[in-house]
């Protein structure tokens, strides 16, 4: 039996095909999208439906500040829209169904789930991703805190999670309250139990929780 | 995803008659769950009505000394509304037990009442299910439905009602205020609105075909303590496995209702006459005539513990 430690392919030669394989499912992407229908009504069991044809229409975001007018298929996520359309990549799609937080970003000033919002519905708002948070030698106070506290292993999450974060001490402060809020009357304390059930909308594999509890609050204590 | 056409509209008459002129069109709002449906292929609508223009999104007092809630009043601004926090402390509490914070951000208070069931058999699309497939049979039955109903269901369908926000409605008597498309309006009182599965588990409320929500209300506040006490597989961001929202008067009467037991919130209005008498007497009353499978039949425990629990810390005062 081979062994499974011996393939004798090296790294380089799987990040490439990785990256071919990832070129492959970018570039037919308008098209699979298209054509989606037919092949899982065909797999249900149901009859198969024509597919219909695809619609667009137009939608102006404000993304990180910047303006981007676009015509778009009706049915493409705000996720897919900053991925494949504006290469902001920061921003990650695990699920695609809102269950792991990795696509959240802060929409009109509020953090939602990038996978499960249609893009022309926010024709005219104002997005901002990862990216508008901060960049290498500019970080945002909480990138920064995420790197010192080793806030993430694999890092797949980890946009979202700061996204999420800087959103939390924002919501903090507003007053919005919380499952763990003990008195709905008073404004929230920020607590360890507050951050942790509020960031639960975000999960990480890789299991960095503390850590990121701990940089986000470093931040906090740094603003209070 | 199948493809779809899209329209904004202003006004709720516009949407209604927006529906009645798309045989099968749905109203958007949050999309948070019609989204993951219409993705997976369980929701297919030809046509998209975007609601969330209609000016739908205050939260007014009545004349009545109750609350109106616009239909597309989001989750976060209801349960962080003060007077929903000093009045109606179950209705915050409901909302913020349910879902993540980015998805309260986006989703709706009509939107939550209309949320569909997360029976995994009714999210498989290569299973049978009589909601998603009318007459296709019920994969739940003798499957796995260790979080199915106890109580209601029936030889069709045993999913239950994901909601949280609907469990504190339901306890309050909200009304569901609704518009159809030639202008008429509706009070739809929430004991009347959602169905039992019966032979139809795939008609879940009374609302007719391209019937809008336009608002909930809420009559006056009871006053007494609130208790929204939810049981799950982990400490947040996950459905009930049962929930129980309770309101307790000082003198020991009050009202209770479940989540997670149900096709649909469960409330029985005999139970609630028993609520000074303890959890053993409403329990009897409340899950008389449960049905549970060999899976699921720790719920009737839990819903007991649970309201004990809260019936304990209502004394404490």
């Amino acid at each position: 039996m081979d062994d499974p430690f011996d393939t004798n392919i090296a790294r380089r030669n799987v990040l490439k095909t990785g990256a071919l394989a990832a070129t492959a499912a970018t570039v037919p992407f308008g098209a699979a999208a298209q054509t989606a229908g037919a092949p899982t009504a065909a797999a249900s069991g149901a009859p198969a439906v024509p597919a219909s044809p695809p619609v667009t229409s137009k939608v102006t975001l404000r993304v990180n500040g910047k303006a981007h007018a676009l015509t778009v298929d009706t049915r493409t996520s705000l996720l897919d829209v900053l991925r494949e359309n504006l290469h902001l990549t920061g921003t990650k799609k695990g699920c695609d169904q809102g269950q792991c937080g990795a696509c959240t970003v802060i929409l009109d000033g509020r953090r939602i789930n990038s996978c499960l919002s249609l893009a022309i519905m926010h024709d005219g708002a104002e997005v901002t991703t990862i990216e508008g948070l901060g960049q290498p030698g500019k970080l945002h106070p909480m990138q920064a805190a995420f790197v010192k506290h080793d806030g993430y292993q694999c890092g797949y999450c980890t946009p979202g999670q700061i996204c999420s974060a800087v959103s939390v001490l924002d919501e903090i402060r507003k007053g919005v309250p919380s499952h763990v809020t003990a008195d709905l009357n008073q404004k929230p304390l920020l607590s360890i139990d507050e951050i942790r059930e509020r960031m639960s909308g975000n999960i990480c594999r890789c299991g960095a929780y503390s850590n990121i509890v701990e940089a986000i609050t470093e931040v906090a204590g740094g603003k209070a | 995803m199948r493809a779809f056409t899209y329209q904004r509209v202003s006004t709720p008459a516009e949407a209604a008659q927006a529906a009645e002129r798309n045989p099968g069109a749905r109203f958007i709002a949050g999309g948070t769950n019609l989204l993951d449906l219409m993705k997976l292929e369980i929701e297919t609508p030809p046509h998209l009505i975007d609601v969330n223009h209609l000016g739908l999104d205050k939260i007014e007092a009545t004349p009545e000394g109750g609350l109106r809630i616009g239909a597309q009043v989001l989750n976060v601004d209801l349960a962080s509304d003060a007077r929903i926090r000093r009045d109606y402390a179950v209705l915050s509490r409901a909302l913020l037990a349910g879902a993540s914070a980015q998805l309260r951000n986006k989703a709706t208070t009509a939107g939550n009442l209309l949320q569909r069931t997360r029976c995994p058999y009714f999210y498989d699309t290569a299973q049978p299910c009589n909601k998603r497939v009318p007459g296709s049979g019920c994969s739940a039955i003798g499957g796995y439905n260790r979080n199915h109903a106890i109580v209601g269901h029936s030889t069709a369908c045993i999913a239950t009602h994901p909601s949280d926000m609907a469990v504190a409605m339901q306890l309050l008597d909200a009304g569901v205020e609704t518009v159809r498309g030639d202008g008429s309006k509706r009070v739809i009182p929430i004991a009347d609105f959602y169905r039992l599965p019966g032979t139809t588990p795939h008609i879940e409320n009374t609302l007719a075909a391209g019937e809008l929500i336009t608002a909930v209300t809420l009559p006056r506040p009871l006053g007494g303590r609130h208790f929204y006490r939810k049981v799950r597989d982990r400490a947040s961001y996950a459905f009930a496995l049962v929930s129980v929202a309770a309101v307790v008067l000082p003198d020991g009467s009050g009202r209770v209702a479940l989540g997670g037991v149900a096709h649909k919130p469960w409330r029985v209005p005999e139970a609630d006459g028993r609520m000074a008498s303890g959890a053993n007497a409403v329990v009897e009353r409340l899950l008389a005539g449960a049905k549970p499978t060999a899976d699921n039949a720790f719920k009737v425990t839990l819903v007991q513990r649970t309201l004990e629990s809260v019936l304990a810390e209502a004394k404490k005062g």
